[in-house]
């Protein structure tokens, strides 16, 4: 059995073969259909979930090592409101077919958590290992720029509220 | 009329069952008021519009949506003339049943196949609604006018929603059709916009459903293992071992279809042999596959070879050796002996997979003769016919559920996966969800076909491109026919518009089964032809676009009233708004070049420029311009989106994708040795719409054929070297 920690949920994943990639774990035993398979082989980025807080690709990472860890799906995303990313994305109607996107979003949004004003160049590498075969590439650089923006104004807002706070 | 307790189906959408009461309008123009009761009910919806009680309106798109956003801009249409109030419009797929049609996605014919019908269901139901408020206030109906989902009565102020009508609409006879007055262009208020994808929100929380997402309580999973080389058999293979593994309910044989299998997408039922594995879960099962160890007897089975396939056809290109005609116009013995200059060149293309980003899946319950199938199937109108004869079941006892679909691209036309996951559902007695890995995917495609051509042109002393001559090798399994999207098709251009035109053929045997690719044939042809023509212009000293220009003429349209035919002012605007857009003539960077080409495929006139710089072999592709003319625009975001993801995708198909075939099976099984374009190779894509104004039609296809010859140009005008051969690794460039 092993124990995780699911968009903040526990979840106790019995009888499963310790093998199991985290990706069909997700899929087929903890409900969570989001996440989604392309490959199978961590090349196209489809099964992108974070680990810790960390984009990963989840058909890389067998269930059984996973034990006491913590999972963010594109489904675990949103807080009250959407992530903005995830708002971005549609404000910038992103998706085609959106099979990829999900693991588009978590990518992007794991770059923009650490780095909220990346370069194009930086954008470029963060989201590399994420395919589109609909060849949405132009719209999610947009995209991510814009939720950039966002995330950078929210950032200011509270370094300035938890300034006021301090100097209180 | 229908009777009010017409029952419903589409158990598959969870928003219709929130209608308590609605008008349905069926597209032969009955109505029906249904009842929450009878929507709960299984059986058939003969609908379009429904009006809901909370005021939105559901409208449901009957095509399947695979990326290329009918779901939105089908309903987009209906909810311009009905002048509904797009903000409380809900997009549904429809379900699948007789009374929607053609349901299928193909050809980029979605939009222009429904494009009459969605208006007439709009207007006709914004007619009884605007007849049922008139018999309310009293009013003559010509006095009301509609907007935002209400019917307004100026001079007395009555305004009133569409959901407060809706009842005593539903009892008023369905008007005649020259009663119901359809708006004209500059009346829209909707078509043209730019909105959002009707599912994005459900996208990027990850609540859309797709068909890989299907579940139903007692299910089971499913992988199958067919033999690499296409249409070797099963002989035995070791079940006992995979059935004792952890996780494995089931293995066994399916005897399959003798091949070829051909893309006979309407008629066929035909699966290839393989050892099905049945299990628990996916994992269990893609797991004991690996211990599978089958005896194959090949003695059916394609001893294709790729190289050799290339290597025979270029020597019949070269050889001169014709086979078949297809076309021939004027007299092109004599344009070329008059020619002041005439040129020779040979172009190839190699075998692509689809690549899809979402393999083949999909959850059949067979078990008994009342059948289901949850599918993000391109074709839903043929399953249910070829499912009844392959099981032996009739077809109303079929019941198919449309889901979403992780990419297209003529992938999804084929629903053999369908016809497996049904045999081994009725072999095990469950609901089964077949899920084909990558590697499947990628061995067992309808590939896009190799094709090469030879092509010769004339040009007169004056300059004028005369005689045109076309040589085509075409991949075929008899010999006598070309195998689906190998070969050519007779274009406007040349065949209408050049004086001396000959189309020949020549076959080269392969039995590896091709399909429909995104743009079948012109995705192929338009490279050969569009680069030839810049060839042309190079040798007889003039500047590309004029050249080109000048080869379109100003025929006008070449068949009046047919949009898939050539109309040479749209061509004409294209290329020159393109090439206006793109800077042509401008001075360049050192190792930059400009590239053009246009092309007309599902009766899209679109022109694009690249501009790329060259640094030894390796290409960096800056910008791409697209100048693009489908007539009346639908829904503008998901028309430049359809342009910029067919710049991508073309770049992405060009620059190393290919499948080799060696003993009649695929080399290459994911995307490591099959790569995508990824995010830092993709260029700036800068589109311009015209709004023509024309009857619309469909975008998903037509802007990708342009894409590779303009490329190619481009690489020509800034470092001299000529890429004949696709994908372009093959002459050893790289795309950075």
């Amino acid at each position: 059995m092993t124990s995780i920690t699911i968009n903040g949920k526990q979840h106790s994943l019995s009888s499963i073969d310790p093998t199991m990639p985290l990706l069909w774990a997700l899929r087929d035993h903890a409900g969570i259909q989001g996440v989604k398979y392309g490959c199978g082989v961590g090349q196209c980025g489809a099964c992108t979930v974070w680990l810790d807080g960390f984009a990963v690709r989840s058909c890389q990472l067998t269930i059984g090592a996973l034990e006491g860890r913590a999972v963010t799906t594109v489904e675990g995303l949103a807080g009250a409101t959407l992530h903005p990313v995830q708002q971005a994305w549609i404000d910038h109607d992103v998706a085609q077919c959106g099979y990829c996107q999900a693991g588009q979003i978590m990518s992007a949004a794991a770059l923009l958590e650490r780095n909220p004003s990346p370069t194009d160049d930086e954008i470029e590498a963060a989201m590399a290992g994420n395919l589109c075969r609909c060849g949405t590439y132009v719209r999610i650089k947009s995209a991510i720029k814009a939720a950039s923006g966002a995330m950078t104004a929210s950032t200011l807002f509270y370094n300035a509220m938890e300034a006021e706070q301090a100097s209180a | 009329m229908n009777k009010p307790n017409n029952p419903i189906a589409n158990t598959d959408r969870r928003d219709f069952l929130k209608v308590s009461l609605g008008l349905a309008l069926s597209s032969s123009g009955s109505i029906s008021m249904m009842s929450l009761a009878s929507a709960e009910a299984s059986g058939t919806l003969n609908a379009y519009v429904n009006i809901n009680v909370d005021g939105s309106v559901t409208i449901y798109g009957p095509n399947p949506e695979v990326g290329q956003g009918v779901n939105t801009s089908l309903p987009m249409i209906v909810a311009e003339e009905l002048d509904a109030k797009w903000e409380e419009v809900r997009c549904a797929a429809a379900p699948v049943q007789q009374q929607y049609g053609m349901q299928f996605a193909g050809g980029s014919l979605s939009i222009p196949m429904r494009w009459d019908e969605m208006r007439k269901m709009g207007a006709t139901a914004r007619e009884m609604l605007c007849r049922a408020a008139a018999k309310q206030w009293g009013v003559p109906r010509d006095e009301l006018t509609t907007a935002d989902s209400t019917v307004q009565h100026r001079s007395s102020g009555n305004v009133a929603h569409y959901k407060d009508l809706v009842a005593a609409a539903s009892l008023i006879s369905v008007p005649d059709e020259a009663d119901v007055r359809l708006k004209q262009p500059e009346q829209y208020r909707l078509l043209g916009k730019r909105i959002s994808n009707a599912s994005a929100e459900g996208i990027a929380t990850g609540t859309e459903i797709f068909g890989i997402d299907a579940r139903v309580d007692g299910m089971v999973s499913a992988s199958f293992v067919k033999c690499p080389s296409i249409g070797g058999v099963a002989k035995s293979a070791n079940l006992e071992a995979v059935k004792a593994l952890p996780g494995i309910i089931d293995a066994f044989i399916l005897d399959g279809t003798p091949g070829p299998y051909n893309f006979n997408i309407r008629e066929s039922h035909a699966i290839q042999s393989g050892v099905a594995v049945v299990g628990k879960d996916t994992w269990s099962t893609f797991k004991a596959r690996e211990t599978l160890e089958i005896d194959w007897d090949l003695s059916a089975a394609s001893q294709d070879d790729s190289d050799a396939i290339e290597a025979e056809a270029l020597a019949a290109l070269a050889a001169g050796k014709v086979e078949t005609e297809i076309e021939r116009a004027g007299d092109v013995e004599t344009a070329f002996a008059n020619a002041a200059i005439t040129a020779d060149a040979t172009y190839s293309t190699d075998f692509v997979s689809h690549a899809q980003l979402e393999p083949q899946g999909v959850l059949v319950s067979a078990a008994t003769s009342t059948v289901e199938v949850w599918t993000s199937s391109q074709t839903p109108v043929f399953i249910r016919s070829n499912l009844a004869k392959l099981l032996d079941v009739t077809p109303g006892n079929i019941t198919v559920h449309q889901l979403r679909g992780g990419g297209g691209f003529g992938r999804r036309l084929s629903n053999e996966y369908i016809f497996e996951a049904a045999l081994i559902s009725r072999r095990v007695g469950a609901p089964v969800k077949l899920q084909w890995k990558r590697e499947d995917d990628m061995a067992f495609d309808y590939f896009r076909a190799p094709t090469y051509y030879r092509l010769q042109g004339a040009v007169s002393t004056d300059g004028q491109l005369t005689g045109w001559k076309n040589l085509v090798a075409a991949a075929s399994a008899d010999g006598e026919n070309a195998n689906y999207g190998a070969s050519y098709r007779p274009y406007d251009f040349p065949g209408k518009v050049i004086p001396n035109v000959a189309v020949e053929q020549s076959f080269v045997r392969s039995q590896t089964p091709t399909g429909a690719w995104r743009a079948p044939i012109s995705n192929v042809y338009a490279f050969a032809e569009q680069s030839f023509i810049a060839e042309l212009a190079d040798t007889v000293g003039q500047d590309h676009r004029d050249f080109l220009l000048n080869a379109i003429g100003d025929k006008g349209w070449i068949k009046e009233g047919d949009m898939a035919s050539l109309n040479t002012a749209r061509a004409r605007a294209t290329i020159e708004a393109v090439t206006k857009a793109a800077g042509w003539g401008r001075e360049l960077p050192d190792g930059h070049g400009l590239g053009l080409a246009f092309f007309l495929s599902h009766s899209g006139h679109i022109a694009e420029v690249a501009e790329v710089s060259v640094e030894g072999k390796n290409i960096t592709v800056h910008d791409v311009w697209v100048a693009a003319d489908v007539g009346q625009v639908v829904n503008l975001s998901g028309l430049e989106n359809q342009l910029q993801g067919s710049v991508v995708d073309g770049l992405s198909t060009m620059a190393a994708q290919r499948i080799s075939i060696k003993n009649g099976a695929v080399v290459q099984s994911n995307y490591d040795r099959y790569p995508l374009l990824r995010m830092p190779q993709s260029p700036r894509v800068h589109v311009e719409v015209l709004n023509s104004g024309f009857r619309p039609t469909g975008a998903g296809e037509p802007a990708l054929p342009p894409l590779a010859p303009a490329v190619c140009n481009a690489v020509f005008n800034a470092c001299g070297e000529r890429i004949r051969a696709l994908p372009i690794s093959k002459e050893g460039f790289t795309i950075v």
